[in-house]
């Protein structure tokens, strides 16, 4: 049975439990027919021609992991941000853990999809809000089908979170493939800020798929900055779509910190429906082996005196590989644009490959985009400037690698997750130069 | 210190160095001057260990010990410093920072921790007093949007700061105001004294008015063909390099 013929009958499956009649069952049951048209994206589609998930499809993966496996919490203390107080909305496999978790509904709602969808003083919000920014791409009609658990965040107008929210979604990998499929909600009235933190982690070398979607609106001078921390196991694949909504004067950053897995592809797709809005879409990728990351992103500008900024930055070694598939689209009213975007790789190996796409559809005459787009090595003529200093080899390489990177993480606000990261950068090279950037 | 013998060098297999000996005293200094391509930032390049530059024959030695074969960062572990003709910006990194890593891999290397912060902030600022550089400077990124004369300036600050036995000065005359050099020139000459040596590279007398050599060789088509005392600078000023050539013929 292929993969696709297993969702389907693990739909039907999953539908005798769910309310019939229900809009929201109507939105499901047509996501599920969207997808079982399109079925999987294949390299025949411009959006997926150099990222393909065939090796991916032929596992055989639990639709429905058994949820009975107990995780101590010293074991994943690390994956958290242990130097500030969190919110924490965490899964295993799927499934929400209490212990690990720390939610709360006082002046904010920080808590669980599950309880959004079921609970019917949150119907109204659902059918104003869910599914409404996600997009009809196939695999995020799957997830749409499916979606039962994540997280459900909603800050009311002119009020502030006031720690960052962890949204950590682990796999035990008890089963030999799991499949997880996390869906979460975050709506941020007018004139309030949050600070989000997510990401996946597999607990060990199975095999996992991960199909997450995200949708965050954002209201009037509404403010989100959006931290993902890529940094997975071998084995591990995630699929993240993230669809942004922005009405006037908000500002959405989104920094994407690409670190490790076997196959990450991130969809982030920005909306400016009002005027005065900003996007800031900024991203580091550094990975090896054959391991393959893709960024596709899409700023979608509707309103006029906007702004969306890009930085992308990708180090690819041994036989990695990378995809930058980057679209502003610019309608034909969205006078007064400013819109940017960069992006710059290196390639340390040979065998390494990145596949660079800016694209830029301007149908407005009064704007101003530029894109910049860099493929090269390390700096042979720095590097000596380094070493003649004193600086080892390997220290200067990976000072220059920081220093490379260095205009993504200065846009990190949240200092303990820098330094975190910051570390996660100089493991990975395998130094430590003493100080943070 | 530093004894070059008969060296012969190659950038992409064409001939640059064509049998230049050289000796270099603790204490002294010692000038190279000739006309455009006669190979002196070659002579720089390949004692400092730039990879791109191939020793084809003969030997350099610090102290006795042959550094031919040596990496660059292990020259300057032996004490080798060039300050370039054409310092390289680095977005991201400031000037401590870039300094701070440089001591302590240099004391790394010798089997040292890493210098106590009190200790290194104290350096800095007495090396920073010395070469008349502002605090706010050492917190921007290095040499990134450096006028000429601050580039140059922070060459020197980072040879106060390493201390090093043998220091090579390629150009740093050049782009410079007539104020910057003395700066440049004065913290030069402070950090001189009888256990280090200075090469001074340069194409004008100028900058030696400020720093006295002891001797001023010239280098003609990868050979030094000429060697004397300060006066042969000044004779050189005077009557620029083909008298010498002539002389040679």
């Amino acid at each position: 049975m292929s993969l696709k013929e297993k969702l389907q009958s693990s739909y039907l499956a999953f539908e005798d439990h769910l309310q019939a009649d229900s809009p929201l069952h109507d939105v499901r049951n047509k996501a599920m027919k969207s997808f079982e048209t399109k079925g999987f994206p294949s390299k025949k589609e411009e959006a997926w021609k150099y990222t393909s998930l065939n090796a991916l499809l032929n596992k055989e993966y639990s639709i429905f992991p058994k949820n009975d496996t107990a995780i101590e919490f010293k074991d994943v203390k690390k994956y958290f941000l242990n130097d500030i107080d969190t919110y924490k909305v965490v899964f295993i496999d799927g499934v929400y853990s209490s212990f690990l978790s720390q939610i709360t509904h006082d002046v904010i709602d920080v808590c669980l999809m599950s309880s959004a969808l079921n609970k019917s003083k949150y119907s109204s919000i659902i059918e104003t809000y869910f599914n409404k920014a996600a997009n009809s791409d196939s695999l995020t009609c799957l997830n749409t089908a499916f979606a039962k658990e994540g997280a459900y965040i909603r800050i009311a107008k002119h009020k502030e979170a006031q720690k960052p929210i962890e949204i950590i979604n682990f796999a035990t990998g008890t089963e030999a493939a799991t499949m997880l499929q996390p869906r979460n909600l975050i709506i941020v009235e007018e004139n309030a800020h949050v600070q989000i933190i997510e990401r996946h982690q597999s607990l060990n070398d199975n095999e996992v798929l991960t199909n997450s979607v995200t949708e965050i609106f954002l209201e009037k001078r509404a403010n989100v900055d959006y931290y993902k921390i890529q940094n997975d196991t071998q084995n591990a694949s995630l699929i993240d779509s993230t669809f942004i909504q922005q009405q006037r004067e908000s500002i959405c950053s989104v920094h994407t910190f690409s670190f490790g897995g076997k196959l990450t592809r991130n969809n982030l797709n920005f909306k400016q429906l009002g005027e005065h809005c900003d996007s800031i879409l900024n991203g580091v990728t550094m990975i090896e082996d054959k391991q393959h990351v893709d960024h596709n992103t899409l700023v979608h500008h509707i309103a006029e005196n906007c702004e969306s900024h890009q930085d992308y930055k990708g180090i690819f070694d041994d036989s990695a590989t990378g995809v930058f598939n980057g679209k502003v689209y610019v309608e034909k009213q969205a006078q007064k644009l400013d819109a940017f975007q960069k992006n710059n790789n290196i390639l340390i190996s040979n065998k390494a490959t990145i596949n660079a796409k800016p694209q830029l559809e301007i149908f407005a005459d009064d704007v101003k985009c530029s894109h910049g787009c860099t493929i090269g090595q390390l700096d042979q003529e720095a590097l000596f400037y380094l070493r003649s200093r004193g600086i080892a080899k390997k220290e200067a390489r990976a000072l220059l690698m920081y220093a490379f990177a260095n205009t993504v993480l200065e846009g990190v606000k949240i200092p303990e997750l820098k330094g975190r990261i910051n570390k996660l950068i100089a493991n990975k090279i395998g130094v430590n130069l003493g100080f943070d950037l | 210190m530093l004894q070059i013998k008969n060296v012969y060098a190659s950038v992409e297999e064409k001939d640059i160095l064509k049998g230049i000996s050289l000796s270099v005293n603790a204490g002294e200094v010692h000038a190279i001057m000739g006309p455009n391509g006669a190979g002196k930032s070659t002579l720089a390049s390949i004692i400092a260990g730039k990879e791109e530059f191939e020793l084809t024959k003969g030997h350099i030695t610090i102290d006795g010990e042959d550094i031919t074969e040596l990496d660059a960062e292990e020259r300057a572990h032996k004490g080798v410093f060039l300050s370039f003709q054409y310092p390289v910006e680095i977005p991201g990194v400031s000037v401590t920072n870039f300094i701070k890593t440089a001591i302590n891999e240099n004391r790394k290397a010798k089997g040292l921790k890493d210098m106590p912060a009190s200790e290194m902030l104290k350096k800095i600022k007495e090396k920073a007093d010395l070469l008349e550089i502002d605090r706010k400077f050492l917190s921007r990124s290095l040499n990134v949007g450096f006028s000429g004369g601050e580039k140059k300036r922070n060459e020197i600050f980072q040879m106060a700061m390493l201390e090093p036995k043998l220091a090579i000065l390629d150009e740093t005359d050049s782009g410079l105001d007539i104020d910057a050099l003395k700066v440049v020139a004065n913290g030069v000459n402070k950090l001189k004294n009888k256990d280090n040596a200075v090469i001074v590279i340069t194409h004008y007398q100028r900058l030696l008015d400020y720093i006295v050599p002891d001797f001023v060789h010239v280098i003609m088509d990868g050979k030094i063909v000429k060697s004397g005392t300060k006066q042969l600078a000044y004779e050189l000023e005077e009557k620029g390099y083909d008298w010498i050539k002539e002389e040679l013929v």
